[in-house]
């Protein structure tokens, strides 16, 4: 018990620090967005989301209703159902309901990549380890970015504004070269977003709507296109 | 921003968010059968991150160029399938540099 909860740290910590790179340029974007560094860092301790996170500042500071921002979050963060149905076929004995409510709530891109390739079925010690870093490194990093973003210089904040985007392109470029179908699903959702920016008349649609219009057309026409084979699911 | 209109956000997104984690895990626990559906979801995720990093990357350091310069390095290292980390420190040392050299012409 004790051992899997220490080898779940381990495996954790390579993710933390990740995170806490990527969260810093979270909280200098939420603060820059207009929300003060407790706002900043309650987003992340209570999301945990980075995609879901950076789309929901332009909504805040736009002043969007509600049901938009329920819906973009739906929207960008359905990825995760896919990812708890997968991984709840993984867990053992240990994890009843109660567990599977809490261990969910941190069922990130990452967390969820690093316990399926366990070996075997993983149980609540291993998980709580596993989570317990990442959440914390994620929280910290938009801690350190809110409070410390303002003070750094003006070209430094510039460039770290890209790396939220660089990390983006890192996760969807790779599955994009090797695969033929998701390259023509990125390629329609670029080619709707691009339209969504430039066109007039499109240009007023919200940035929350317009994620999901591209996104779910995109989708949509991916799985016509290129239904995905019996195994894969 | 004034608390009154952030913790409405704040409940919306952290519970839509939470939601779509733990429903999955707990209650419908059944596999999907619609093919469809399944491909829908499999490529939704790539079509999300398509749409909010073009153009947006383009205007994430002020300045269209510099910002060109770094998506050029990060579409690189990312298309030979470097880290996260890299691709992201990478991409903003491009910026960086960028600005240096705009600042010396």
């Amino acid at each position: 018990m004790k051992a899997d909860f220490r080898r779940g740290i381990r495996h954790g910590i390579p993710i933390a620090l990740g995170y806490v790179s990527v969260s810093f340029a979270f909280g200098m974007k939420a603060v820059a967005s207009g929300l003060t560094v407790i706002q900043a860092v309650l987003i992340s301790m209570t999301n945990l989301t980075s995609a879901g996170q950076v789309a929901a500042l332009p909504l805040m500071a736009g002043g969007a209703a509600l049901t938009e921002m329920a819906l973009t979050q739906l929207t960008i963060n359905l990825r995760y159902a896919l990812m708890s149905l997968s991984l709840s076929r993984k867990l053992d004995g240990t994890m009843g309901t109660l567990q599977r409510m809490i261990f969910s709530f941190a069922n990130t891109d990452e967390i969820f990549a690093v316990a399926s390739s366990q070996p075997g079925k993983v149980g609540k010690a291993y998980l709580y380890g596993l989570i317990i870093t990442p959440w914390f490194g994620w929280s910290l990093g938009t801690l350190l970015g809110a409070a410390a973003g303002t003070l750094l210089p003006e070209f430094v904040r510039n460039a770290l504004g890209i790396a939220l985007y660089g990390m983006f392109l890192a996760i969807i470029l790779p599955p994009a070269r090797e695969q033929k179908s998701v390259r023509a699903v990125v390629l329609m959702a670029v080619a709707l977003s691009l339209c969504f920016h430039y066109v007039p008349g499109l240009k007023s649609i919200s940035s929350g709507f317009a994620i999901i219009i591209c996104a779910v057309a995109a989708a949509a026409a991916g799985a016509v296109l290129y239904p995905v084979k019996e195994e894969s699911a | 921003m004034k608390w009154s209109i952030f913790l409405p956000y704040l409940a919306v997104t952290a519970g839509v968010t939470y939601l779509i984690r733990m429903l999955p895990m707990t209650v419908f626990r059944k596999e999907i059968k619609s093919r469809f559906i399944r491909s829908f979801l499999a490529y939704i995720p790539y079509a999300v991150l398509g749409a909010m990093t073009f153009p947006d990357v383009l205007y994430s350091t002020g300045d269209i160029r510099t910002a060109a310069c770094g998506t050029a390095v990060a579409v690189l290292l990312a298309w030979r399938g470097r880290s996260l980390l890299t691709v992201a420190l990478a991409a903003c040392c491009a910026v960086a540099l960028a600005q240096g050299a705009i600042l010396l012409m």
